[in-house]
């Protein structure tokens, strides 16, 4: 709480106290602390002259502005209706499988979460996800298996993770 | 600049409006309905639930009524097949995400989906039922009932929180078939600052939000024979109840009331406006007391302007918005609380009844009067001081319960003791009654005459601005009051929290060139109040703040300090206005709150 004052108050400082700042301040705020918690929040609407309902609800409506604390790699299964048809569902089962978690839920050592998502823009290469920022298309179970064997490993990969 | 006219055809008739008409408006006009549940004339444009919906010649598509504006040489049809399909079908499906329990609903024949859902005749198998099985009911505040099973998700609510409260507690969250109305983290009600206003109630099309009834605890009050129900109205009570059972809006009903709550049950009924005559002595000497401490004793911490506190949705948001300010309010009770400090007290022991078997309940125009009675500091009575606060609409129910056939009842009085008012008294229940029961009463104190306005009609605090302002200069004073010879005194008037926060933010900047400031958290004062009947428009306000008037105006005595009972208060029990016994029974402290 001490230390999210400060920061809040410098990024509103940095973006502007208007209305159309929220996001941007949103953003940033997720991007360094993977998470907009409930004490961010409420600073955010203290700087910016809005009711914390208001930043919650503009939160709420981002599905990458996540108000719950995430794991370290976010695994973001595309639910369009292109990927149902190509078989997401298998992708799905196969990463709850490997990972014991359902969809929505972190993994105890609280390394991976499992969403799925809107659209990402892979629709020609279903079934598709990104993990945190990185997409993967043409997605198999096999597939899944060698990818999150990978992120287990070394815990990288060739993902970038994102810094502002 | 004379304004432009714009020519129209709705459904064959031709017709010139404003610019910037919505087609609904242009529609009403000429008496065409046409269906809304999104849109409300209090609020913005929202155009989000589709069943205003009429065909514009040339336009494939429909129109929303309600955000489309019209233009020159538009032909517009409401009554088509394809219209009525489309209504129907919107119909069905806010039916198919819909709670639907008619039968047992708070809300129901007050319900404007029901009744588009029966004036379509919509079959509840046309889609299936999309009802959260496992929803629950947000009944953590006192005042506030949340079912978001019965949500239609217009979103009027968030509106009214934001366009006329400036409260923001309701926002929405999520999106697609997950979005709902929610409080900050969807927190319980009783957790968020909310200031329990029931603005939102008001404009709810459905039995989403409903005020937490207790009228069944009533009930068992009344069937219980060792127990003394004392009952008393709010001024503003008495020009509303009377649309929930038959009469045209505007209806003074008092009389009636008091025949229908007699035939109920209750032991004794009294008249709220007596506190408020008493709110006027305590808060008018309070005033005065303030002037004095500044202006002759040069006393530093005494805060101008001084806030009224009668309404305790303003209480709770400027605890929670200007906590730093809480000096600048009066420390007056309300005049439910002040009644019901004195129910359990001079009226028990005068009555020669065990306190403890008086059960004290007030009716009101208000939902965060329910909050207020619960506050843990209202029990100076040794007591808690009011037991429960009941809604107009409550009332209304009881009385159908209870069989009476209010249309023709015949009149009776108020009963005795704490059951005479004036009409100073009356007008608290309309924006500006406040301020002008107390001017009527502090002009003359100071002066010895009456307020220079014709016939007591203080107009310049009266109406439906958001903010109104006036000042009297007081000259020729009584001996006592020569300190303030030649001072002008500046007072104003604010309804609606919105406005509220334009004061507020004065004081806070200390610009406020104000002594004295009435504020009420509803829009039109209590006349308006979140515990009104259903629905509320502008309109209705202004006929209510007429009956209010005109009240005061059939009133033998029209002056709070003419008042018989409240002198014979004085004399034989409570002692000093504002002495020892006053401060304890009728004075109250505010709480700081969180603003987030
Ligand atoms: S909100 Fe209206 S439609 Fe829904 S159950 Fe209540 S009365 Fe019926
Ligand atoms: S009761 Fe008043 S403050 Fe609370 S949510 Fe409703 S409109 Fe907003
Ligand atoms: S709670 Fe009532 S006013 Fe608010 S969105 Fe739901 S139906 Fe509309
Ligand atoms: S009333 Fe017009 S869109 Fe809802």
């Amino acid at each position: 709480m001490n230390q999210i004052q400060p920061y809040v108050r410098s990024l509103a400082d940095k973006y502007g106290r208007e209305r159309e700042c929220l996001l941007p301040i949103l953003q940033e705020i997720v991007a360094t602390e993977h998470v907009l918690s409930q004490d961010a929040m409420v600073e955010v609407a203290r700087e910016l002259n809005l009711s914390a309902a208001e930043v919650y609800g503009t939160a709420s409506f981002y599905s990458f502005l996540n108000t719950e604390p995430y794991g370290k790699y976010v695994i973001r299964v595309c639910k369009s209706i292109v990927a149902e048809m190509k078989g997401k569902k298998e992708i799905v089962d196969k990463l709850c499988d490997i990972l014991k978690i359902k969809v929505g839920e972190t993994t105890p050592n609280g390394k991976f979460t499992l969403l799925e998502t809107n659209d990402i823009g892979w629709s020609d290469q279903e079934p598709s996800m990104l993990i945190n920022e990185k997409p993967y298309t043409y997605l198999t179970p096999e597939k899944i298996v060698q990818i999150i064997a990978e992120y287990q490993a070394n815990g990288k990969s060739n993902n970038h993770q994102q810094i502002n | 600049m004379k304004k432009q006219k714009i020519n129209i055809t709705i459904d064959g008739i031709k017709l010139a409006v404003d610019e910037q008409c919505s087609i609904l408006d242009a529609a009403k006009k000429v008496n065409i309905h046409i269906p809304t549940l999104c849109h409300h004339e209090d609020l913005c444009v929202a155009g989000n639930c589709r069943i205003c919906v009429v065909e514009v010649e040339g336009q494939r598509a429909l129109s929303a009524s309600c955000a489309t504006p019209v233009a020159e040489g538009m032909v517009i049809k409401t009554n088509t097949a394809k219209v009525r399909k489309a209504r129907k079908d919107v119909a069905a499906l806010l039916v198919a995400e819909h709670n639907t329990q008619c039968t047992t609903c708070y809300r129901s024949m007050n319900c404007e989906l029901q009744e588009i859902a029966a004036e379509y005749n919509v079959d509840n198998n046309t889609y299936i039922s999309l009802v959260d099985p496992n929803y629950t009911i947000d009944r953590s505040s006192w005042s506030i009932e949340k079912d978001d099973s019965k949500c239609i998700r217009c979103q009027r609510c968030v509106r009214t929180c934001a366009e006329l409260q400036h409260v923001n507690a309701l926002t929405v969250a999520n999106k697609g078939k997950e979005m709902k109305i929610s409080t900050f983290l969807d927190l319980p009600l009783n957790e968020v600052v909310c200031t329990n206003c029931g603005q939102c109630i008001n404009r709810c099309p459905t039995g989403a939000l409903t005020e937490r009834r207790f009228y069944d605890d009533l009930w068992d009050a009344i069937d219980d024979p060792k127990k003394h129900v004392v009952m008393n109205t709010a001024p503003s009570v008495r020009v509303a109840l009377g649309e929930m059972l038959g009469f045209p809006v505007g209806t003074r009903v008092t009389g009636k009331m008091v025949t229908a709550m007699k035939k109920i049950g209750m032991d004794s009924v009294l008249d709220t406006d007596f506190a408020a005559d008493l709110t006027i002595i305590e808060e008018g000497t309070e005033l005065l007391g303030r002037l004095k401490k500044i202006l002759v004793e040069g006393n530093k911490e005494i805060k101008l302007p001084m806030l009224t506190s009668c309404s305790p949705g303003w209480i709770k948001f400027i605890e929670h918005m200007y906590p730093n300010h809480l000096g600048h309010l009066s420390t007056c009770k309300s005049p439910q609380q002040m009644f019901g400090a004195l129910a359990k007290t001079y009226y028990a022991e005068k009555m020669g009844i065990d306190p403890a078997d008086v059960v004290s309940v007030a009716i009101m125009p208000c939902a965060a009067k329910k909050f207020e009675a619960n506050r843990p500091e209202m029990n100076s009575s040794g007591y808690q001081d009011v037991d429960a606060g009941l809604t107009t609409r409550e009332l209304g129910y009881m009385i159908r319960q209870a069989g009476v056939d209010f249309l023709h009842l015949e009149d009776s009085d108020y009963d005795s003791l704490m059951g005479e008012s004036t009409g100073a008294g009356a007008i608290f229940g309309a924006t500006g009654g406040v301020m002008e029961a107390a001017l009527r009463t502090v002009y003359e104190v100071v002066t010895g005459r009456e307020v220079p306005f014709d016939n007591l009609r203080i107009m310049p605090v009266r109406g439906t601005d958001g903010i109104k302002e006036a000042s009297i200069k007081l000259e020729n004073l009584l001996d006592e009051w020569k300190f303030l010879e030649g001072v002008e005194v500046k007072v104003a008037v604010a309804h609606g929290l919105k406005n509220a926060r334009i004061i507020m933010d004065q004081v806070e900047a200390g610009t406020s060139p104000y002594h004295f400031i009435e504020v009420m958290a509803c829009p039109g004062g209590c006349i308006g109040g979140g515990g009104q009947p259903i629905p509320t428009n502008e309109e209705i306000r202004k006929k209510r703040i007429e009956a209010i008037y005109a009240e005061d105006e059939g009133m033998p005595k029209r002056k709070s300090h003419e008042n018989t009972e409240v002198q014979k208060l004085y004399k034989e029990w409570l002692g000093d206005v504002n002495g020892h016994k006053a401060h304890e029974l009728l004075h109250t402290h505010y709480t700081k709150r969180n603003r987030y």
